[in-house]
């Protein structure tokens, strides 16, 4: 089975985030990278499913130098080669984004196509189903389990309120993944030595076919929430903050 | 211009987040002076859309066919194509839930569009719609515009209006039946199921008290675990506390889990990511200790300590201990 994996950088879960005197995106400067958790989930999956069945898994990832980091991680996990589109795709709307990474998916004619089911930064969720539409694949979301069958695949999807559903489709099909499908594994020494090697196909827009000039949305503006509640916030020691809390609970909001 | 909500129904059952939407499509409509129409599908859902008929609406259309008897993302998409190239809306609203998220973005694809999921809230500028939505987990807003003419594609975050505004009028209700063919429909959904009887029934708790990342490992469970034995309290958790295996899904509070309101909820360690709160956020009092005062949960929370969980919690039992 031929995997391609898309997979994106994003800000680390504990950064402090400033907005940008721009107006329309946080400061990068002083900013960690990390592979975005819906991601690595993926990954992890491809890389069991090549365990399983045989085949290869090609990480694909799209942002400036900064992405050969979080490449070279997956490398180190286990995926067999990389492609690395270097562009900065922030100015991009999802569907502009999304027709780089499926020209780039598309000259490795995958069976499989994975991503996380939504990125940690703009959280649209949507670059996967953009994808499958795009390349013309049968999908399925917020994937907990893939099982090949003789005819494709048999898939768990997770719906709300604990309820699921198994799904079955032909290949090649696209799938976006959930977190905790299964237990993130982390690269060994050997692992990281062996990434050193691998192939890494570097590409720009301009080699796919150039980035489309015609967003359909247009991101004007972000800005920190304005508080709608006014939160009662107790300063002091982890001690005088701790009994102020319970005098409220017990007087104010009179639930203990 | 023109709006269309599309509602979402399994099996003859209402999502009722269809009607936040409604009311949403509604509201709008009377600020950029537009009418409203709304649709249903599946097979058998003229009952459905006979439901609609006493809201202030323009049309009810119930899009119906064999194969949009169980849902599929193909279907769903063949349908909502043809019905939107017939009644041309402006604008074309949905509830985010899981179905949507499934087909929405596909459906705005095959029409050059892209679809600004996930919104919290509007405005209108000058006649021009600006919609709200989250980015970082919830850590900052932006303000989305759609460039260029309908019809364009939107998702309502669950919570963000309000069902019980609906305004009541008349509607008439049409049938609509897409052209699919069974070969058009790729792949072949199953039966729905749950992965066990659940043991805990965290809707029926007085007082919950949740653990998040915060928490750093499995060995610190137990510091929440007292916190919540002092409080006499079920122990919930976020979604990446479950994913772990530290605690059991069963015990996972959010979109995914399950949907709480007790009379109190207390969150330690949980930034507050929207998928949380929405299983949450309807608790009457609010309690959040987090070490990052911009975590998204105290946008919710009534009362909050800014600091260390570790600190605090033991001192927290104390107090509690002392108050009794």
């Amino acid at each position: 089975m031929k995997i391609v994996v898309a997979i994106k950088q994003v800000p680390a879960r504990d950064s402090q985030l400033k907005i940008a005197s721009s107006g329309k995106w946080i400061e990068e400067g002083d900013i960690a990278y990390e592979i975005n958790e819906p991601d690595a989930y993926a990954l992890e999956e491809a890389l069991q499913l090549r365990e399983k069945h045989g085949g290869e898994v090609v990480a694909l990832c799209a942002a400036p130098d900064r992405a050969a980091q979080t490449i070279r991680e997956a490398l180190a996990k286990g995926a067999d080669r990389a492609i690395h589109i270097e562009e900065e795709m922030g100015a991009l709307d999802p569907l502009a984004a999304a027709k780089l990474l499926a020209a780039a998916i598309r000259t490795e004619s995958p069976d499989l196509v994975l991503t996380g089911l939504q990125s940690d930064d703009l959280g649209y969720g949507q670059t996967g189903v953009i994808l499958a539409e795009l390349l013309g694949l049968p999908h399925g979301t917020i994937i907990m389990q893939v099982e090949k069958t003789d005819t494709g695949i048999k898939v768990k999807r997770e719906l709300e309120n604990g309820w699921f559903q198994h799904v079955e489709m032909p290949l090649p099909a696209l799938l976006t993944i959930q977190s905790g499908i299964s237990k993130l594994r982390y690269a060994t020494l050997m692992g990281i030595k062996k990434a050193k090697s691998k192939e890494i196909k570097r590409l720009t827009a301009a080699d796919l076919g150039g980035a489309s000039a015609s967003p359909v949305i247009a991101l004007d503006r972000i800005y920190l929430p304005e508080r709608t509640k006014r939160t009662q916030l107790f300063e002091g020691s982890p001690k005088e903050a701790a009994a102020q809390l319970v005098e409220k609970l017990k007087f104010e909001a009179r639930v203990i | 211009m023109s709006i269309l909500a599309v509602m979402e129904q399994r099996a003859g059952e209402w999502n009722r987040m269809s009607f936040e939407t409604l009311s949403a499509a509604q509201q709008l409509a009377g600020e950029l002076g537009t009418t409203v129409s709304a649709a249903v599908i599946g097979q058998g859902v003229s009952g459905l859309a006979g439901e609609l008929a006493s809201k202030k609406l323009e049309k009810v259309y119930a899009v119906e066919h064999d194969l949009l008897k169980d849902y599929t993302p193909d279907g769903y998409t063949a349908a909502l194509r043809q019905l939107v190239e017939q009644v041309k809306p402006t604008l074309v609203l949905f509830p985010h839930t899981y179905q949507v998220r499934d087909f929405l973005p596909k459906l705005a694809t095959a029409l050059g569009k892209v679809a600004v999921s996930d919104v919290i809230a509007h405005r209108v500028n000058d006649g021009q719609l600006v919609l709200v939505r989250q980015l970082f987990q919830g850590k900052v807003n932006s303000d989305v515009r759609f460039i260029g003419e309908g019809p364009n594609f939107a998702s309502l975050q669950a919570g963000a209006y309000r069902a019980d505004q609906l305004a009541e009028g008349t509607a008439s209700v049409e049938t609509f039946a897409p052209s699919i063919a069974a070969g058009d429909i790729r792949i072949k959904p199953l039966e729905l199921f749950r992965e066990s009887q659940r043991a805990v029934d965290l809707g029926a708790a007085e007082i919950i008290v949740s653990v998040g990342r915060g928490i750093k490992e499995a060995d610190n469970i137990p510091i929440v675990q007292q916190l919540a034995d002092a409080l006499g309290a079920e122990l919930a958790a976020s979604r990446p506390i479950c994913d772990a295996g530290w605690l059991p899904m069963e015990r996972q509070v959010g979109s995914s889990g399950q949907t709480v309101a007790p009379k109190m909820y207390l969150a330690v360690g949980i930034s507050g990511a929207i998928q949380h709160l929405v299983g949450m956020k309807g608790s009457r009092t609010i309690v959040a200790i987090n070490k990052d005062a911009n975590a998204p949960i105290f946008e919710v929370a009534d009362y909050g300590i800014v600091g260390d969980l570790f600190q605090v919690v033991p001192e927290l039992i104390d107090a509690l201990k002392k108050a009794r």
